[in-house]
C-alpha cells in the first residue's frame, strides 16, 4: 500500500513546490488533500486488504500461532507502510525546497504527526468493521460511510446547531464535540499553525485559548489515542472469538 | 541660485554673530535654566554629558539647544520635561526620560505650542507621558527621534508623536513603542510621516483625524494594539508602507473610516488580523498592495462608494474578501487571487473566468462566529464550491473580472 500513497503525496507535494514555490501555501493546499485523501485511502485499503488477505489469514490461523499476534501484526503492517510512504512522500519535497524558518518546521511536523494519526485510526476502524461483516461489500459500504460521516456529515451537524442555537454561548460545546472527531482534531492543529491571524477574533482566540492549553492538549491527544486504541481493540476481542 | 547664496551668507552671517554657551557639571554654568537666561536669540547652548534635573525647562528664546554624548535631562516624574514658547528651536541629541504624567493634563516630554519652525532631532524620550506635543504649530521638524514608553491602559498614557491643529510638519524617521498611540494627527495638514517604526504601542500605531492632504511614506506599523487607525480625512496618500502582525479581536492592518480620494499603494500587509477594513470610504485607488497571509485581507462595507481595487496581490489569506450585505458599489480588477481557481487558455496573462473573492463561509462567520471552527472542513470548501458557483449571499458585483495569472511585479 506504501508503493501506492509514496508516489502520491510525493508527486502531489513535489507538484505544488514546482508551480508554488511557498511553503505556506504548499502546506494549506497539502492540508486539504491530507484531510480528505488521507481517511479515505486508508479506510478503503484498511477494508480491501482484511478481505482479501483473508484465506491467507485462515492459513495462518491453521498455525500455532495466536490470534493476537496476527491481528495486530496485519495493523502494524499495513499502517507502516502507509506511515512510511505518507512520511516519505511529504517529507523528501519539504527537505528539497521548503522549511526556511522555524515555524515552517513546527508546521510541517504537525502536518506529518496529525497525518500518521489518521493513518492509525482510519486503519483501525476498518479493520474492526472488516471482523464484523463477512461480506466485502457490506464491509465496504460500511467503511466508506463512516468516512463520509466524520469528514463531511459531522461539520454539516456541528454548522446546523451553531445555526440553530445561535443565541446561545456555543463556544465550548463546539470545542467539545470537534475534539470527538479525529479528522476535525487533525484540521483544528493545522488551523493554529496556519490560519492564527484569522483565528485572533474573539471566537477564535477561545479555541486557541483551548487548544492552546495543556488541558486541551491533553484532550485532543486522549481523544486520538481514544480513536486509535477503541476500534483496534474491539477488532481484537471481535478476532479473537470470531468463528472462521 | 544667486538667491539661495545670499540667503546662505546672511545665515552665515547671523550664525557667526551668534555665541556658544558650553553647560556641563563641572563648568561655570552647570544647568540648562542658567544658560537660558544668559542666551540671546540664534545662540547655541552645548551640553555635555552629564545628568541634569528639570524643574520645567521653558525655552524662551530662539537658540539651538545641543546635546553632546547624549545629556540626559530628568524630569523625575515632577514636571513638564522642556516646554518651548519661542519659535525657530532646534534640540538635538538629548536624552529626555520622566516626565510627570497627569489624568488632567497633556504634560509631555517636549511640548511645542502656539510657535513655528521649531525641530527636535536625534534625540531619545524614555518614560514619558507624552513624548513629543505639538499645538498649533506649523512647519516643525521631528526627525531621527527614538522614543520608548512604558504605556500600561488606554486611560492612564499618552501619544508618541502628537500633532494638533498643525501644518506642513514632517515627522521622517523615527522610532517609537510602548505609548497610547505611536504617532497621532488631528486637524493636521500638508504634512510627512516617512520613514518611521512605530511598534507594540498600546492602541494604534498611527491615529489621524481631520488632517487633510497628508501622505505617509515607508514606515513600519508592528504589533499595535489595534494597527492603524485613519478617520474623516481627505485626499491622503498612503504608499509603501509595512503593516505586519496586528493580531487581536478589533485589530486591523489599516481602518479606514470617512476617508475621500485617498490613494493606497504599494504597501504590504502581512499576518494581521484583518488587513484593511474600510468603513464609508469613498474614491480610494487601493493599487499594487501585497496582501499575505491575513486573517481578512479586505473587509470593504457596502457604505464604500466608487473604491478601486488593481494590481493587487492577495497571498495566502484565510479570506480574500469580506463584506457586510449583497451591495457592492467597488471594482476589483486585474489582482492576483492565491485561491483563484481557473485557468487561462488564451495564454493573455487573465483568467478566463472571473474570480469570486467573497467566500460564503466568511458571510456565514460574520453573523455566527463560532463557525470559525469549521475552517478548511471539507464540508465548508463544498459550501464555498456551491456558493461561487450558483451567488446567493455574496455580492453578485463583488468579482474580479480579469484576475492576473502570476503575481503582480510591477
Amino acid at each position: 500500500m506504501g508503493d501506492f500513497i509514496f508516489p502520491v503525496f510525493f508527486l502531489i507535494s513535489f507538484g505544488l513546490f514546482y508551480l508554488g514555490n511557498e511553503a505556506s501555501k504548499v502546506i494549506a493546499s497539502l492540508i486539504n488533500i491530507v484531510l480528505f485523501i488521507l481517511p479515505l485511502v486508508s479506510i478503503v485499503f484498511g477494508t480491501m486488504y482484511f478481505y482479501n488477505s483473508r484465506e491467507f489469514m485462515e492459513l495462518m490461523l491453521a498455525q500455532p500461532i495466536n490470534r493476537k499476534s496476527i491481528f495486530l501484526g496485519k495493523f502494524t503492517g499495513l499502517t507502516l507502510s502507509l506511515s512510511l510512504g505518507y512520511v516519505l512522500g511529504v517529507g523528501i519535497p519539504f527537505v528539497m525546497f521548503g522549511m526556511k524558518d522555524y515555524s515552517e518546521i513546527a508546521t510541517f511536523l504537525t502536518l506529518i504527526l496529525s497525518g500518521v494519526c489518521l493513518i492509525l485510526i482510519f486503519v483501525a476502524i476498518p479493520f474492526l468493521i472488516s471482523v464484523i461483516f463477512e461480506d466485502k461489500v457490506k464491509g465496504l459500504s460500511a467503511s466508506i460511510l463512516i468516512w463520509l460521516y466524520l469528514s463531511v456529515v459531522y461539520d454539516g451537524l456541528i454548522l446546523f446547531m451553531i445555526v440553530t442555537f445561535s443565541d446561545y454561548p456555543l463556544e465550548q460545546p463546539v470545542i467539545y464535540l470537534s475534539a470527538l472527531n479525529p479528522i476535525d482534531l487533525a484540521r483544528i492543529m493545522m488551523l493554529l499553525k496556519i490560519d492564527m491571524s484569522a483565528l485572533m477574533v474573539y471566537t477564535g482566540a477561545i479555541f486557541k485559548k483551548f487548544f492552546g492549553s495543556s488541558m486541551g492538549l491533553g484532550i485532543s491527544f486522549f481523544s486520538l489515542v481514544l480513536w486509535i486504541i477503541f476500534p483496534l481493540l474491539a477488532g481484537l476481542k471481535l478476532f479473537n472469538k470470531k468463528d472462521f | 541660485m544667486k538667491w539661495l547664496f545670499i540667503a546662505h551668507i546672511l545665515f552665515i552671517t547671523q550664525y557667526l554673530s551668534a555665541k556658544e554657551i558650553v553647560v556641563c557639571k563641572s563648568c561655570e554654568i552647570n544647568d540648562i535654566q542658567t544658560a537660558l537666561t544668559k542666551a540671546q536669540n540664534h545662540d547655541r547652548i552645548l551640553i555635555k554629558k552629564g545628568v541634569y534635573i528639570s524643574k520645567n525647562i521653558v525655552i524662551n528664546k530662539s537658540i539651538e539647544l545641543i546635546g553632546e554624548d547624549y545629556p540626559i535631562i530628568d524630569g523625575e516624574h515632577k514636571v513638564q520635561v522642556i516646554t518651548v514658547g519661542i519659535s525657530d528651536v532646534t534640540i538635538k541629541g538629548l536624552i529626555i526620560k520622566n516626565s510627570k504624567s497627569s489624568y488632567t493634563d497633556d504634560i509631555a516630554g517636549i511640548k511645542i505650542e502656539n510657535v513655528h519652525n521649531v525641530v527636535v532631532e536625534d534625540c531619545r524620550f524614555y518614560d514619558n507621558f507624552w513624548a513629543v506635543y505639538l499645538a498649533k504649530s506649523d512647519n516643525c521638524k521631528i526627525v531621527n527621534n527614538i522614543i520608548r514608553g512604558s504605556a500600561k491602559r488606554e486611560t492612564s498614557s499618552g501619544n508618541g508623536i502628537h500633532l494638533w491643529n498643525c501644518k506642513n510638519a514632517l515627522i521622517k524617521n523615527n522610532k517609537i513603542s510602548g505609548h497610547r498611540d505611536g504617532i497621532y494627527f488631528e486637524f493636521v495638514e500638508n504634512s510627512s510621516i516617512i520613514g518611521n517604526l512605530s511598534e507594540k504601542n498600546i492602541r494604534y500605531g498611527l491615529h489621524f483625524m481631520f488632517s487633510h492632504h497628508n501622505e505617509y511614506l515607508e514606515n513600519t506599523f508592528r504589533a499595535n494594539g489595534a494597527g492603524v487607525v485613519v478617520m474623516y480625512s481627505k485626499h491622503i496618500k498612503m504608499i509603501g508602507n509595512h503593516f505586519e502582525e496586528n493580531w487581536g479581536p478589533a485589530a486591523c492592518g489599516l481602518l479606514l473610516k470617512e476617508i475621500t480620494d485617498s490613494f493606497v499603494s504599494q504597501n504590504v500587509f502581512y499576518k494581521n488580523t484583518q488587513g484593511i477594513l474600510a468603513e464609508n470610504s469613498d474614491r480610494i485607488e487601493f493599487k499594487e498592495n501585497q496582501f499575505i497571509e491575513n486573517g481578512w485581507a479586505v473587509k470593504i462595507g457596502s457604505s464604500c462608494l466608487d473604491d478601486y481595487f488593481y494590481h493587487n496581490n492577495f497571498i495566502g489569506n484565510t479570506f480574500e474578501v469580506a463584506t457586510n450585505s449583497t451591495m457592492n458599489n467597488s471594482v476589483f480588477s486585474e489582482n492576483y487571487w492565491s485561491d483563484y481557481k481557473g485557468y487561462d487558455l488564451d495564454r493573455d496573462g487573465f483568467g478566463d473566468i472571473p474570480h469570486r473573492p467573497v467566500r460564503l463561509f466568511s458571510y456565514i462567520s460574520e453573523k455566527y462566529p463560532q463557525v470559525l471552527i469549521l475552517l478548511r472542513s471539507l464540508f465548508v470548501t463544498m459550501l464555498d464550491l456551491t456558493e461561487r458557483y450558483m451567488p446567493v449571499f455574496s455580492p453578485e458585483t463583488l468579482i474580479d473580472k480579469k484576475p492576473l495569472i502570476r503575481k503582480w511585479i510591477g
